[in-house]
């Protein structure tokens, strides 16, 4: 934390006087600034324990029923978890890159890269209710009575309970990451309109960084969940 | 600062109360004080309905035969006190009262570091409360405040989800608050203000505020995976086809456990400040203080295990976590230990804050080291789910924190309000409270110890007499409730101007306007000297 002493007083009050971004009961900018990126961190610190809740859950089904989890697989399409990983990664390079427009102050490249953040942002959820689209007619959503199934050569039938457990945890896992996403594209949306209106300058650029911070985080949570749920049974069938 | 300048010629001085006027400047204002009055009410509210099913609940158990309500009645009256008393008003009680108003006074800030976030809060914290109140009016819910599994996700006929929701909601305005106190703490300091030299009130409000980040998440998911059991009946809690409702346990307590310090750290930080001052001490060992509250809410989270001692738990789990339960008593008796040093040759007087500091340290006491005995494996086996664990946990809840929260009421009352309370009331009320519970909830440890389990309507006849004590008790209890109330609203009017400082206490709060102005300092104060320098100003009294 930066010491204030008597006479900043002076330059707090010059200060206040030019940046109309400078709330109330800050002190200047520096402080403002740190306390917003600061305050993002323990958000995300609780984001962690969010996920961590389900991640921590199906940390022990997967130990009881490491086959049945195994064998689920099967029905996933890494295709589709492939893509939309390499669309998160790029997302998360074009809203680092917005983060440094801002910085900058170049106010073009940071429209642009925002709505290139978007773009991906949008992209993956799109791939992914096609996902869900063909989970829904393979019969693999047992959340509603009369689209699950647990059938053929790939499905041991001594599986078809514990099955059902982790598809439940696929559709809450992406599912909850999913709404974070939406959360996210309208962060990016209001972000953007701000920028539009030429609200950040290098000397003010707090929400491009937080949310930054955030679309970060939810890109890293989808790096964990695409190995956990598509790539722990059928490895062979990538290569 | 130049916002605070105010014209000199009004009458009553300017301040956050009367700054403005009308329901906009209330429902709309992001100044912490109005914030922390806000949810001073909304909390009341629920003391009170979490009181009335207290008091039903202590109707029924007059008598053994289970003859006032019938047993599924009996299920959603102790479901819906534990609810409203622990989710809406035992968590938010003095972190989002006292803690919102004081912690930015304290350390010499403006407001806290996110005054809409903090808004926000409050509304999330209505909605939550309006959901609880809707599966209340509906028709309540059966399952405890537990919500275990299978009974909630399978086979409770009540609304289960409505309540889960509510709890779900209250979380994040829990979570908000939290967070906002630790970047409040790390990034608002006044200049001088170190971490050595903060309040103890607010090293307990900022351990609190870590537990509430990091642990009511947990309790989030844990709860929405509840509710979409129930909903789609999916099976992850359901044994039928494999899924583990104990997993649910686990999951509650790892949150819920630490709830349990949520509910009490902010108390204990009250105590510290209470007890110097009204001691004219400084604290004896405020590292130790400081460093007893962190210590508890790390070692908080590595105990929940001994909720479940009987579930089916590994045994290695079990001395496992009967092992750091033992641990987890160090960091609360470092506590007693200290302040107690603290009176220890000091010039106490007794006015009625420091009755309840008294208070709280005999029944805290009583409260944790009962709480050892659940904690060894053999006692817990013979106790579990008796009247033991009930008073044992009251103990700590009500003669900790609701203790607590009433000598924290009395003690910045004046800075709140303006106004003095009437003293020779407080002093009545506080015994009346001290007097009643200990009838209330002593006679359960024997109740307990004798075999009366927990969540029944019906009891054995020979339980009756100390059941009639109880019950007795908990209407002194209550009366110890109302009068305070009373008397708090008739000072509102009547009562006489308080001063800025009318208990001589240290702290930048007291150096503050009564009631403070919206930016609570007229020059952000510099800090020169550690914390409770009482012996400091009375040498030089003397001098």
């Amino acid at each position: 934390m930066r010491r204030r002493t008597l006479a900043d007083t002076h330059v707090i009050d010059a200060e206040h006087a030019h940046s109309p971004h400078l709330r109330h009961h800050f002190d200047d900018m520096g402080q403002q600034f740190d306390s917003a990126t600061f305050g993002m961190w323990v958000f995300l610190l609780t984001e962690i324990m969010f996920f961590g809740g389900i991640f921590g859950a199906y940390t022990v089904y997967r130990n009881l029923y490491p086959e049945a989890f195994a064998a689920t697989s099967n029905y996933m399409n890494p295709a589709f978890g492939a893509a939309n990983t390499a669309v998160l990664i790029v997302s998360s390079l074009t809203m680092a890159l917005a983060v440094r427009a801002a910085h900058l102050g170049q106010q073009k490249v940071l429209q642009l890269m925002l709505v290139f953040t978007m773009i991906f942002g949008a992209a993956f959820l799109v791939i992914k209710g096609f996902e869900y689209h063909e989970h829904w007619v393979d019969m693999k959503v047992p959340l509603f009575p009369g689209h699950w199934a647990w059938d053929g050569p790939l499905a041991p039938p001594e599986y078809a309970h514990q099955a059902q457990i982790l598809f439940c945890f696929y559709f809450f896992m992406t599912g909850f990451h999913a709404i974070h996403m939406v959360v996210g594209l309208g962060i990016m949306t209001t972000i953007l309109l701000m920028a539009r209106k030429g609200t950040f300058s290098p000397t003010y650029y707090t929400p491009v960084e937080v949310s930054g911070l955030y679309w970060h985080f939810v890109d890293i949570v989808w790096i964990f969940l695409f190995p956990l749920l598509y790539l722990i049974g059928h490895t062979k069938n990538l290569i | 600062m130049s916002t605070a300048i105010q014209e000199p010629e009004i009458k009553e001085t300017p301040n956050y109360l009367n700054a403005e006027y009308g329901w906009k400047s209330w429902l709309f204002t992001t100044d912490h004080k109005r914030i922390a009055v806000l949810y001073l009410i909304s909390i009341s509210v629920m003391f009170a309905l979490g009181g009335v099913f207290a008091m039903l609940i202590r109707l029924e158990l007059l008598t053994p035969q289970g003859d006032l309500v019938n047993s599924d009645t009996y299920n959603k009256f102790f479901t819906m006190h534990g609810v409203t008393m622990i989710f809406f008003f035992l968590i938010p009680s003095i972190p989002a009262t006292f803690g919102n108003f004081l912690v930015p006074m304290m350390i010499g800030a403006k407001d806290l570091a996110f005054p809409r976030i903090n808004l926000l809060s409050w509304y999330i914290y209505i909605v939550g409360a309006l959901f609880a109140l809707a599966a209340i009016v509906m028709g309540g819910v059966d399952t405890g405040w537990t919500f275990y599994t299978p009974f909630s996700t399978t086979y409770s006929n009540t609304f289960v989800i409505t309540a889960a929701v509510g709890v779900f909601i209250a979380g994040f305005s829990s979570i908000l608050t939290g967070l906002n106190f630790i970047v409040t703490v790390h990034k608002m300091r006044a200049p001088g203000m170190t971490w050595g030299r903060l309040p103890l009130f607010v090293w307990a409000n900022y351990a609190t505020a870590l537990i509430q980040v990091l642990g009511t998440p947990v309790v989030a998911i844990t709860l929405a995976l509840v509710g979409l059991e129930r909903a789609f009946h999916i099976g992850i809690f359901d044994p039928a086809i494999g899924g583990d409702p104990i997993l649910f346990q686990h999951m509650f307590w790892f949150y819920s456990h630490p709830a349990v310090y949520i509910m009490i750290l902010p108390g204990m930080g009250v105590i510290s400040e209470l007890v110097t001052c009204f001691s004219r001490k400084g604290i004896f060992g405020y590292s130790f203080i400081a460093g007893s509250s962190l210590g508890i809410a790390i070692i908080g989270f590595l105990v929940w295990g001994h909720h479940m001692f009987v579930t089916g738990m590994s045994m290695y789990a079990g001395l496992y976590f009967s092992f750091l339960t033992m641990i987890v008593a160090v960091p609360s008796a470092i506590k007693v230990f200290n302040w107690t040093a603290t009176m220890f040759r000091g010039s106490i007087s007794y006015e009625t804050p420091m009755l309840y500091a008294f208070g709280f340290i005999g029944l805290f006491t009583i409260g944790g080291l009962t709480g050892l005995f659940l904690g060894t494996l053999g006692m817990d086996v013979h106790l579990t789910d008796t009247y033991f664990v009930v008073a044992h946990f009251h103990y700590v809840m009500v003669g900790g924190m609701v203790v607590a929260y009433l000598g924290a009421m009395h003690f910045w009352w004046p800075k709140i309000t303006g106004r003095m309370y009437p003293e020779g009331w407080g002093k009545f009320s506080a015994l009346l409270v001290f007097a009643g519970f200990n009838l209330t909830f002593f006679p359960q440890f024997i109740l307990g110890y004798l075999g009366q389990p927990r969540r029944y309507h019906a009891y054995a006849p020979e339980f009756q007499v100390l059941n009639v004590m109880s019950t007795a008790g908990a209407s002194v209890l209550g009366l110890g409730f109302v009068i305070p109330l009373v008397y708090f609203l008739w000072s509102l009017r009547f009562g006489k101007a308080a001063g800025n400082n009318p208990w001589g206490a240290k702290g930048l709060e007291w150096t503050t306007q009564s009631p403070p102005t919206t930016f609570n300092f007229d020059e952000t104060p510099i800090v020169t000297e550690e914390a409770y320098e009482y012996a400091k100003h009375e040498e030089a009294h003397v001098g």
